[in-house]
């Protein structure tokens, strides 16, 4: 299957949208999900909710409450264009940014469970070998809660790969800069004649969703053989 | 040099600990639940007590009265726990270099002695994951060692072990006390253990410190009891190897009132072992007798007789310096009429003294 140059360009953006929402998000996620896996403190609860809010909410509520955050007029949109001179509106980063955003509850289950499921005991007998609370986490926290980090990492990736709704409510569907393959999909539903181009993408979700299913079942696999201790051979 | 005077409250425990321990290795012994893991804990930096001061090597590591808590990192205590706690991420080499990433790592030099004396060539390259229950506690006390420790915890290395690996990694343990000058606590609750490798013993119940003194005088006394079970109680004997008859496994120890022959024993002509012969397994004779199959028979004097208990007494006796005990029960002694002063033969038969109970000092 040869790819059309305008397929190439949603597909290539999709990616990018995708990774940028994962590469981002990534090291934030596991931040909260520390902070909800280990820390007590007042709002908890309160905080646990609105990380699991776009997981529940429609998602075009979420792409007009980004639009009104974010749009060149709003609070946060200017700040981000004055300090740091990103635009998000109307834009391919923007896309990143819902994407990011809605894949964000789902990264933050999967590693928070990983980090519940390690043995604290561990972690004790690295600060009795001189590891202060960075070290515990560098050395010992963070490698073996890998398996669910990836896990985390995949389901955002493919969560972000799928995004439509907050998408085309806070960006729009501009050709080349917002038009992800979901969107894209979407557009030639709604044009004469577009069935045989959309089942053409929609052959290609099936494909990239694949790959990345396989992909991430090698890792955590091999990850996960890792933080059982066992050798790579499976010797027992 | 440790110690240890803290008190710490939790729900309806109360443990309130204050002894001191010199050079060798010290035993915290009693039952489970008597609050020994907490001490050991509290001298970790894992556990903070309510009150109270601790010291290592003379530097305070908590001091209610001054506020001094040392954080666990910078306390370089050497901790081995009974389930070994081995990073399952990482191989073995990596494991014992573990202290090295946070600057308590020690020479090369040191990681090969630790290496060789533990045995852990063949396993440096192998996973946690695979290593049978005795390898990963080497390796454990391997890592430990190798954290520039002031001191080193061990708390009941032996518990999940079965009984082979349990005298295999002892060996290695009695190996590391006469191989590194660093001081031990040793956490247990088998008087097999603590009798073959403690010199000071902390005896632990419920909380608080009974006794602490030299293995011999704290693990001979009659009013252990209650805290070592019905089964264990017993005497500690030092004696010396005069003969190893190789062919038919059997030793002869010289103490100084006389002579034992023990079944088993790994130690060279004249190393110093330490016997502990159970109550239960020493008789009691008026005459010295003949033509019987007991190999140890000891001319001694009755010093004390017990009270009664469920049918039986325990009966002390001098033999040299040393003091036996033999329990027997109560009908035996009245029918004998057994009572301080008495001279007496102690019977102990040579299969009750063995590997398990006799080790080098």
């Amino acid at each position: 299957m040869i790819l059309t140059p305008e397929e190439q360009e949603v597909l290539w953006l999709s990616l990018r949208v995708a990774f940028w929402s994962v590469f981002v998000s990534l090291p934030i996620a596991v931040a909260v999900a520390y902070l909800l896996a280990r820390a007590n403190f007042p709002g908890k609860t309160l905080f646990d909710a609105a990380v699991h809010l776009p997981l529940v909410l429609p998602p075009v509520v979420v792409g007009f409450v980004l639009l009104l955050l974010f749009g060149r007029r709003g609070p946060l949109g200017e700040i981000l264009e004055q300090w740091f001179g990103i635009i998000v509106a109307f834009r391919w980063t923007g896309a990143a940014l819902a994407a990011g955003i809605m894949g964000f509850p789902l990264m933050v289950r999967a590693i928070r469970l990983s980090f519940e499921s390690i043995d604290r005991k561990l972690e004790a007998a690295a600060s009795t070998l001189g590891a202060g609370r960075a070290g515990v986490f560098a050395t010992v926290t963070l490698p073996l809660a890998l398996p669910g980090i990836i896990t985390g990492v995949l389901l955002s990736f493919a969560r972000s790969l799928g995004e439509f709704g907050a998408t085309i409510t806070f960006v729009s569907n501009i050709p080349g800069e917002t038009r992800t393959l979901p969107l894209a999909i979407y557009t030639y539903t709604q044009t004469p004649a577009g069935d045989a181009a959309a089942l053409r993408l929609s052959a290609i979700a099936v494909l990239l969703s694949l790959a990345a299913l396989y992909i991430s079942e090698v890792l955590v696999r091999r990850a996960a053989r890792r933080v059982t201790g066992e050798d790579a051979l499976g010797r027992h | 040099m440790l110690s240890v005077d803290i008190e710490r409250t939790l729900g309806g425990f109360r443990l309130a600990a204050s002894f001191q321990a010199g050079e060798g290795v010290t035993a915290l012994f009693g039952r489970s639940g008597a609050g020994k893991t907490s001490v050991v804990n509290a001298i970790a930096g894992i556990l903070r007590p309510d009150r109270g001061r601790i010291a290592i090597n003379g530097v305070t590591a908590f001091d209610s009265a001054s506020g001094v808590d040392v954080p666990t990192p910078k306390r370089r205590v050497g901790y081995v726990f009974q389930e070994g706690r081995l990073f399952p991420h990482l191989s073995v080499r990596q494991n014992l270099n573990y202290a090295g990433l946070f600057s308590r790592g020690m020479p090369a030099s040191d990681f090969e002695r630790v290496v060789e004396l533990l045995g852990l060539r063949d396993l440096l390259d192998r996973r946690p994951g695979n290593l049978s229950g005795g390898e990963k506690q080497r390796v454990a006390i391997g890592r430990a060692l190798l954290s520039s420790p002031r001191l080193l915890l061990l708390d009941e290395p032996l518990a999940s072990l079965d009984a082979h690996r349990k005298s295999e990694v002892l060996q290695y343990i009695e190996l590391i006390r006469d191989e590194v000058k660093v001081p031990i606590v040793y956490v247990s609750h088998a008087v097999e253990e603590v009798v073959r490798i403690a010199d000071t013993v902390v005896l632990m119940s419920a909380g608080s410190v009974l006794a602490v003194g030299p293995a011999e005088d704290v693990m001979g006394r009659p009013d252990l009891r209650p805290v070592e079970g019905a089964f264990e109680g017993g005497a500690v004997i030092d004696a010396r190897v005069i003969e190893q008859d190789m062919e038919h496994d059997l030793a002869t120890l010289a103490f100084d009132g006389g002579t034992l022959t023990a079944t088993n024993v790994d130690a060279l002509i004249g190393e110093p072992v330490r016997v502990r012969i159970r109550a239960r397994d020493v008789s009691i004779a008026l005459e010295r007798p003949r033509r019987i199959s007991i190999q140890n028979v000891l001319a001694g004097r009755i010093t004390a007789v017990g009270p009664e208990h469920e049918g039986v007494v325990d009966i002390t006796m001098a033999v040299g310096s040393a003091q036996l005990r033999s329990r027997i029960t109560g009908r035996a002694a009245r029918a004998l009429d057994l009572a301080p002063g008495l001279q007496v033969y102690a019977l102990v038969k040579a299969v009750s003294l063995g590997r398990r109970n006799a080790g080098t000092i």
